[in-house]
């Protein structure tokens, strides 16, 4: 850095030094360029593409072929260009009950464990935040350490739990409380509870950032000025960590409302939510232009939060 | 005055610790249960760590394949995700900014269904075009989890460019670094923390992904969660509870050096500020 290259540059005059710095600035300009293409194109190509293909898929039909579905454009011997678009896939999913039933009952089990997430998260989030400078490190590593682990072998965990022969059974009927096992396993109960047992991590921890950044000399201001405790918790502290709130609740909400191995594991065939029927109409029925649009209509449902957290994201990144 | 209400904040987050852990601890302690029922205790014994280690080539085979594809995919992770946050925060407005901010923040909430279905279709219909890819495997699920991974990796790097302001850029600049210069010796090794657990995020992602890697996996790939996966749809199995336990531990040494190495690090930059305030 001490090496100054443009120091013989002084001594030549002034259209010179005017021709070296546009020189500079063409450099600077397309290295920028590269450094935002790569990742651009990589995201156009691989992200954003493959979303109008499923679009495209779902407006075709059934083929005996492979791929299985219609062309969308095809060229006839004339050389006229043929466009064949079909809705019935859509028609078929929005009248057909079994769909629209599991769009809706996904709808409630993510809602409800969003709620239950935030209900628990919430004071757990606070809790960390308020403990002293020994434990806090301490305890937020605590709860991103399980995050780290397998998914898999999270949701795992909790069939042996609630199983027939599963430990909790095990427990009630050996200390006399129950005489048969509890049905637990493969309800809506075990769907709920897989999730919010996967799903904490990330309803702590943007409430945990947010909560950190909070101004406690307002929290003593409201003291000094005789405010009690739980009103300073609600005038003060709730309305501040709301950013939180949002950012955590979504981050449960959307990927929830589309989850697959949950339901599939803890839920059997008991429990319909979107993402299973989307995987198995997929892998089973292989009947792509349904699927495809059973993926367009749950991303159509998805797109107002998605936005919403876009945006959340968005100002925080941009927070200084 | 706060006393009680910082009691129920301790209960709260025992009892959120404790449904955290508790699983955990069962699914280690019932690994060493040598009934081959897993619920049924049978004594202590270490009989599904040998079955494990001796008779299931295939688990090591899948945990060679996931853990090459998670290196390879961490490695290109960090780099585009890298270039994507500084585009993001250091380039000021540019053309197509909002939709690069919005592919880039994304795929960290989109559910994975969506994201695996339209790989599927897309490198299906690749294939028709062009011939590429010819068939599915690591190659597809790389390339799956490197564009999921890549977003992940962005939001740790843009916290950190945030929060590192500019100034020590501005200063090399003014002192005639040209900006490739000022990138490779001044903003990437201030970036190393993010960059390490960008890397690590990425690589935890990938081991850790079903469902994408499901979709867009051909015959004879199996990752390491497929393969599990398709064991425990039908029901409990212990050999899984050993590799569970032995995936467990891994994950945690590691994730508690990582932890250590940073806290130090943040430790020893809170005292450098210290002593720089003080010299103000």
């Amino acid at each position: 850095m001490t090496d100054l290259t443009n120091s013989p540059v002084s001594a030549t005059s002034q259209q010179d030094i005017g021709f070296l710095q546009s020189l500079a600035r063409r450099a600077q300009n397309n290295w920028r360029k590269i450094v935002i293409l790569i990742p651009f194109v990589w995201l156009l190509f691989f992200f954003l593409f493959p979303f109008f293909i499923v679009a495209k898929i779902s407006l075709a039909e059934l083929a005996i072929a492979s791929p299985p579905f219609t062309k969308l454009i095809e060229w006839t011997d004339t050389g006229v260009m043929n466009i064949r678009i079909v809705f019935d896939n859509f028609t078929y999913i929005l009248t057909d009950n079994l769909y629209s039933n599991t769009y809706l009952n996904s709808l409630k089990i993510s809602v409800l464990s969003t709620l239950i997430c935030l209900l628990f998260g919430y004071p757990i989030a606070y809790g960390i935040v308020r403990s002293g400078p020994v434990m806090k490190p301490l305890l937020l590593f605590l709860v991103i350490l399980p995050f780290w682990t397998s998914f898999l072998l999270r949701v795992y965990a909790w069939m042996g739990l609630l199983a027939d022969q599963g430990t909790i059974n095990n427990l009630l009927i050996s200390i006399g409380l129950i005489d048969e096992p509890i049905r637990m396993l493969y309800t809506e109960f075990a769907v709920f509870v897989g999730i919010v047992y996967t799903y904490m991590p990330f309803m702590i921890l943007p409430l945990y950032a947010n909560m950190e950044k909070l101004d406690t000399s307002l929290n003593e201001a409201a003291a000094d000025l005789g405010s009690k405790p739980t009103n300073t918790f609600f005038k003060v502290t709730l309305p501040l960590t709301i950013p939180g709130i949002i950012a955590g609740s979504l981050l449960v909400f959307i990927p929830a409302t589309g989850e697959y191995v949950i339901p599939d594991l803890l839920g059997g065939g008991n429990v319909q939510m979107i993402g299973r029927v989307l995987f198995n109409e997929f892998s089973r029925n292989t009947d792509w232009p349904v699927a495809s649009a059973v993926a367009i209509v749950l991303l159509f449902l998805l797109v107002v939060p998605i936005a919403v957290f876009q945006h959340y994201q968005g100002k925080e990144n941009e927070g200084r | 005055m706060y006393n009680k209400r910082s009691r129920f904040l301790t209960v709260m987050v025992s009892l959120g610790l404790a449904f955290f852990y508790i699983p955990l601890l069962l699914l280690v302690i019932y690994s060493f249960n040598h009934s081959k029922l897993v619920p049924v205790w049978g004594g202590w014994s270490t009989r599904w760590y040998k079955v494990l280690f001796f008779e299931s080539p295939e688990v090591w085979s899948a945990v060679a394949l996931s853990l090459k594809i998670a290196f390879v995919n961490a490695t290109f992770a960090t780099i585009l995700g890298t270039l994507a946050a500084l585009a993001m925060v250091r380039f000021g407005r540019f053309k197509g900014r909002t939709l690069f901010g919005g592919m880039l923040v994304a795929p960290l909430v989109m559910p994975e269904v969506i994201t695996g279905l339209s790989l599927l279709v897309f490198f299906i219909s690749l294939q028709e075009l062009i011939g590429w890819p010819a068939e599915r495997g690591f190659t597809t699920i790389t390339i799956a989890h490197i564009t999921f991974s890549m977003a992940f990796v962005a939001v740790t790097v843009q916290a950190r460019l945030t929060g590192m302001g500019q100034d020590l850029e501005e200063a090399a600049a003014d002192l005639g670094a040209k900006p490739f210069k000022v990138l490779t010796a001044i903003t990437i090794p201030r970036l190393t923390p993010a960059l390490v657990s960008g890397w690590l995020l990425a690589f935890t992602l990938s081991l850790d992904d079903l469902v994408i890697a499901s979709f867009v996996t051909g015959p004879g790939a199996n990752t390491l969660p497929i393969l599990i996966f398709s064991r425990i749809r039908l029901g409990l199995r212990p050999d899984i509870n050993a590799l569970a336990t032995i995936i467990i531990l891994v994950v945690a040494i590691c994730v508690t050096i990582a932890a250590l190495i940073m806290y130090r690090q943040h430790k020893r930059d809170l005292l450098d500020q210290q002593l720089a305030e003080r010299a103000d």
